[in-house]
């Protein structure tokens, strides 16, 4: 049953990219367990501003798990204890009565810290940008069962369309690699006809981008895998590997 | 040049030098192994592996082996860190799934190239290189030896407790680093999906296990042969 709990959060507080941010504790008390996390951080901030003093900054937008907005790093995992949700999926009825939650942002030097929890993702952002276009014909729109693909393929290139690139394998991993975002992306397109016209330009591209924004090189410690809330696998990194490897090579 | 400059393809140096490396340990278990069952046929491999020029060679490829391997995992380790940020979590938690050896190669790998200095001085010193400039006969406990007595070599050293222990810590982090190592080079190569992640694994943990209990079994023999 759900019942209130009164819990201390500490929160990173940062007040912008160049000043030194720390933690800071609050006290809530009968929060209620059916209630969400962010809700909780909304009780918090409303009563920080009651207070007369700063909210905390936290980035959200959809709140039910497919916008890719939302972030946090709770009692050391990215999205909080729960598996395969986003924060904003995450409820209080994991967490019990007296427990101390720690929330810090993305810790990569690909996210840089704006401001409290809320880090620049733009890097996946131009990561996407670079990889460019997708020809498709002009004209009468064709039937969309002209193409054959195989149900295992569109299950693969589906799985991998997953992804909603909120930065939580780069927060995870002890690399700071962003290996598995790009290794989805790159294959919801490869895994499909219409995506193989470009596949060998955009899984250069991709990485080269990728490389360039500082990201680390990845040593398939499953960390990111474990930690995705769409459940991204790794095995997309093994087909971003062979994509690469292979476009290099026909150069 | 891609395979120099982007993340993937020094990733794919560190990959196919420890699948060489990988190779070159299959090969000494399995002589070492050779030892066990007779002395004579391990010294016979031991004056095959002398100072022909044959043998020479392969040794600088060896090295340039283990060196590429070592260079690269410094590079990407720095690389690594540095995209890390400076900041750490102050509460992180390893999920289940991640396999401990994973997130310790680079400290394991120092393990393992600590004692293969130890090792070098040891036999490689001794046996080898005292061939190469040209002497064949070696000091070894007070005695005077040939360079190609590999099994006095063995013989000597395992019979010191210390010796036995220390070379043992060394299969156990070789054992650890091998785990990862095998199924994660495969996978980097581009070989693998969601059937045969759990097949490379697999196949990790039987090579790793093969080749270091080959090697442990001759120290442990030796050890208590010398009783």
């Amino acid at each position: 049953m759900d019942k209130n709990i009164n819990i201390t959060v500490k929160v990173w507080r940062q007040k912008d990219r160049k000043t030194k941010g720390g933690f800071e504790s609050y006290q809530l008390e009968g929060i209620s367990q059916g209630s969400s996390f962010l809700e909780m951080l909304d009780i918090l901030n409303e009563k920080l501003v009651n207070e007369g003093k700063e909210p905390v900054f936290f980035d959200h937008d959809c709140r039910e798990g497919i916008c890719g907005m939302c972030s946090l790093y709770i009692d050391g995992h990215p999205h909080g204890p729960d598996e395969s949700i986003t924060t904003c999926q995450l409820h209080m009825r994991k967490f019990d009565d007296g427990a101390t939650i720690t929330i810090e942002p993305w810790r990569s030097a690909g996210f840089p810290v704006i401001r409290d929890l809320v880090v620049d993702r733009t890097a996946y952002d131009k990561i996407i940008q670079a990889g460019g276009f997708v020809s498709v014909n002009t004209g009468g729109v064709p039937d969309g069962n002209t193409i054959p693909i195989p149900k295992k393929d569109a299950d693969l290139a589906m799985d991998a369309a997953a992804c909603i690139g909120c930065g939580a394998c780069a927060a995870a991993c002890k690399n700071g690699s962003a290996m598995l975002f790009v290794s989805a992306k790159v294959s919801q397109l490869a895994l499909l006809p219409q995506g193989r016209v470009e596949a060998a330009r955009r899984a250069k591209a991709m990485v080269a981008k990728m490389d360039e924004l500082g990201f680390g090189n990845c040593t398939n410690t499953r960390a990111c895998e474990a930690e995705c809330p769409k459940d991204i696998s790794i095995s997309n990194i093994a087909r971003l590997n062979r994509e690469f490897i292979k476009a290099k090579l026909q150069d | 040049m891609w395979l120099l400059n982007s993340s993937i393809g020094k990733k794919l140096i560190m990959s196919i030098s420890g699948l060489f490396l990988i190779l070159f340990l299959l090969f000494h278990m399995s002589m070492n192994v050779a030892a066990v069952f007779s002395e004579k046929a391990y010294n016979v491999i031991c004056a095959l592996l002398g100072s022909n020029w044959y043998a020479i060679a392969a040794t600088l490829v060896l090295a340039a082996g283990f060196i590429v391997h070592i260079v690269y995992s410094i590079i990407l380790t720095l690389q690594n860190r540095k995209a890390r940020g400076n900041d750490r979590y102050a509460v992180n938690k390893k999920p289940k799934m991640v396999e401990w050896a994973s997130q310790n190669m680079f400290v394991l790998g120092v393990i393992v190239l600590g004692f293969l200095v130890l090792h070098g001085s040891q036999f490689w010193y001794k046996m080898t290189f005292t061939e190469i400039i040209g002497h064949h006969e070696v000091e070894l406990g007070g005695a005077i030896v040939s360079p190609q007595d590999g099994a006095a070599f063995i013989r000597y050293y395992f019979a010191q407790p210390l010796n036995v222990v220390l070379y043992l810590i060394w299969y156990v982090a070789l054992w650890f680093h091998l785990t990862h190592g095998f199924w994660s080079a495969i996978h980097t190569i581009g070989w693998n999906n969601q059937i045969w992640m759990k097949r490379w694994q697999i196949i990790s943990n039987i090579l790793s296990t093969v080749i270091c209990l080959g090697f442990a079994l001759v120290t442990i023999v030796f050890f208590i042969k010398s009783l």
